[in-house]
């Protein structure tokens, strides 16, 4: 009963915490701008179950990301016993799933296995985090808490696999020293029972129960860091694949409010048809947080920094300063240092500052070739390139902005209908005297 | 070898004329004006002559899709650009339209639609693939056979349009394999140029672009680097230059290629 009450007590405790993290976030979606409808769900459902759950994009890096998938591959059965364990909490039972037989056996097996294979992993993981040097995991962006909040999340998912394989050794020995059988087979962790050897059964029990709690526990704190740290894309990535971007990767959104105007222009008449609206004008492109769509947030909010976008990036590889992860690192702690004084003080609060320039530089914003290298890497489809190109958008039609030789390129299109200062008169010089040879 | 004299007709000749062609042929900026590219647009429209397709150029009404625009962010300049090519394309009753230019490709097939274009549009890689599959178009590897050829995936056909086997078919059509670079489809490396890079510096680094990629190619090195865009090619051939290579290896289109292997 005792066990029942603490149980409900920290259940609830993290269910609020986690909670009040997540509406928050919610209110801060309320301040981004219009992204596109979310339609075509079952295309959608297709992507997701490819994409996140067959984890093909990680694969792009075979060895690296084949431990990354046994780690996701490794949660997801996990999760099973995760779930009967808060039942089992909740209503002081033991093993409760177990009516499901064969099934609840065969996951309880694989989520064994699987304990091990995800730490393994981790190990691998932490070595060549604190002992390599790749460079993927360094540039201007990776300070030294994203090292440690990489490390540390890294560290709790070794505590949790570790105890989750501690809990079931325990349970077996327990079983053993009663005579009574276990509900499921453990394949790895009941080779470890000699770690309770010379227990009586009543302490064996106990370190099960102490295993269960430090298991528990470790989930629920785990639980509510995530969303504080890079690794809430635990949360975030299968969602994010689900709401992935559908168009070809070359596909630049049209800006509807500029083909108004254009229209407008071209046509004097539309000026009578079009009716007066009384909302706001909308700034062109982005220039602040607010100004991305609920996806560039999203996008931002899932990026778990890998830096596999950065690490093939053309620009970034040559020397420049951007790095597509730096962009969606920088909407994010943008975000986090204006949402909440912009829900506060009204959404015309400025600071003074803003994402271009403050946190993305024009030369960072102008050193992409939108050759879609990052988008096309990102393991959970993050579209960086568009956002990019927003911001472009921003420091041009709004500022008048633009390096020397891209404005000289505007007058050419302008004046004579081609980026360069050639005459329109001149466009079929190439058809002069072509021939064929006749066979 | 006897030579026929090709004229090449224009959308608005045969329109006076009441006739119709089936494609617009949209030669681009780059196909018009660079020195280099012109080349390949008279090699693509000796293939369509040659196979007598029914085709039309727009000429001195030709303007700029507005795509450089667009990616350097000026919208509006973009937006006039194509609502003025879309309206024109109306008036024609342009149905099909095929581009030599990735960028134009993209952003015909991808962005125009947003603004009310109804045409079909066709990468001249598609369409060289298609009469080749077709067999309408007799290529043999005669020409190429002890010819070593990588291919470098323009970021517009590959990565932004999924484009990748049309033009390996073609290069294979002809020379029976490509030798590939390690970073090839999705996984290649830009020249360089794209995202309206083609008209300014580039910004601080330590390395040009396209001598990284330049780098990728000499490891494989080939006798022939093909391209398939008007921007790739510019960096390619200065990469060749820059390396010093000039001896050992030439840049040519996909539609050079062709024309050369069908001795046209």
């Amino acid at each position: 009963m005792t066990k029942q009450i603490v149980f409900a007590i920290t259940l609830f405790l993290t269910l609020g915490i986690f909670g009040f993290t997540i509406a928050r976030i919610i209110r801060f979606f309320s301040l981004t701008r219009k992204g596109f409808p979310v339609k075509h769900l079952g295309k959608r459902f297709m992507i997701m179950l490819k994409i996140a759950f067959g984890q093909t994009k990680i694969f792009r890096r075979p060895v690296i990301g084949f431990f990354h998938a046994m780690v996701f591959w490794g949660f997801c059965i996990i999760l099973f016993g995760s779930i009967e364990m808060v039942i089992d909490g909740l209503f002081n039972m033991e093993k409760s799933l177990s009516f499901l037989g064969g099934f609840y056996k065969f996951l309880m097996a694989f989520g064994d296995i699987f304990a091990l294979l995800v730490a393994i992993s981790i190990v691998i993981f932490l070595i060549r985090r604190i002992f390599l040097h790749i460079k993927r995991f360094e540039g201007i962006e990776m300070k030294e808490i994203s090292h440690i909040d990489a490390n540390a999340a890294l560290t709790m998912i070794l505590i949790l696999m570790l105890s989750l394989m501690g809990m079931n050794a325990a349970y077996v020995r327990h079983a053993f020293l009663t005579g009574t059988v276990t509900q499921a087979t453990y394949p790895i962790s009941e080779h470890l029972t000699g770690l309770f050897a010379g227990m009586s059964a009543d302490k064996a029990f106990t370190m099960y129960q102490i295993f269960w709690w430090i298991h528990i526990v470790m989930i629920f704190i785990f639980a509510n860091i995530l969303p504080y740290s890079k690794h809430f894309h635990v949360f975030m990535s299968i969602p994010n694949v689900f709401l992935s971007r559908l168009e070809p990767l070359g596909k630049l959104t049209n800006m509807d409010n500029v083909t108004k105007e254009v229209k407008l222009m071209m046509d004097p008449n539309a000026a009578f048809e079009a009716p007066a609206t009384d909302a706001p004008i909308e700034r062109f492109g982005v220039k602040d947080a607010e100004d991305a769509t609920w996806k560039n947030y999203f996008d931002s909010l899932s990026c778990t920094e890998c830096g596999r976008c950065t690490s093939v990036c053309p620009a970034n590889i040559t020397g420049k300063r951007l790095s597509p992860r730096k962009v969606m690192m920088d909407l994010r702690a943008r975000m986090k240092e204006k949402g909440p004084k912009m829900l506060k003080n009204g959404r015309d609060f400025d600071d003074g500052k803003s994402l271009v320039r403050d946190y993305i530089t024009e030369e960072e914003l102008w050193a992409c070739t939108t050759c879609n290298a990052c988008a096309k890497e990102c393991p959970i489809d993050i579209n960086h390139p568009s956002l990019i190109v927003d911001m472009r958008r921003y420091l041009v039609m709004e500022e008048g902005s633009a390096p020397g030789e891209i404005k000289a390129m505007f007058n050419n299109i302008e004046n004579n209908g081609a980026p360069w200062q050639y005459s329109p008169e001149d466009r079929l010089l190439w058809a002069k005297d072509l021939e064929i040879n006749v066979q | 070898m006897e030579t026929r004299k090709i004229e090449v007709p224009v959308m608005a000749d045969l329109f006076a004329r009441g006739e119709k062609p089936e494609y617009l042929f949209w030669v681009g900026c780059a196909g018009a004006y660079d020195d280099r590219y012109k080349k390949v647009t008279r090699a693509f429209a000796k293939i369509l002559s040659y196979l007598n397709v029914s085709y039309a150029v727009l000429g001195k009404e030709e303007t700029c899709t507005g795509d450089p625009a667009r990616r350097a962010g000026n919208e509006m300049l973009f937006q006039m650009q194509a609502l003025q090519n879309i309206e024109l394309f109306k008036g024609y009753e342009i149905k099909k339209v095929i581009t030599i230019c990735p960028h134009c490709y993209n952003t015909f097939k991808n962005e125009y639609p947003d603004l009310g274009a109804e045409f079909e549009v066709i990468s001249y890689v598609q369409l060289l693939d298609k009469f080749i599959q077709e067999g309408k178009l007799k290529v043999t590897t005669e020409k190429f056979k002890n010819t070593r050829i990588t291919y470098h995936d323009p970021c517009y056909l590959g990565r932004a349009n999924d484009i990748y086997d049309e033009p390996r078919r073609v290069i294979k059509s002809i020379a029976g394999d490509i030798a590939e670079m390690d970073r090839h489809k999705s996984f290649a490396l830009c020249c360089g140029a794209g995202g309206a890079q083609m008209f300014k510096e580039a910004e601080k680094g330590n390395k040009e672009v396209f001598l990284e990629r330049m780098e990728d190619v000499l490891k494989v090195d080939p006798d022939i680097v093909a391209t398939a865009c008007p921007f790739c090619m510019t960096m390619m051939t200065d990469g060749i230059k820059y390396k010093n290579q000039e001896e050992r290896m030439k840049n040519f289109d996909i539609a050079e290629l062709i024309a050369m292997s069908l001795g046209l």
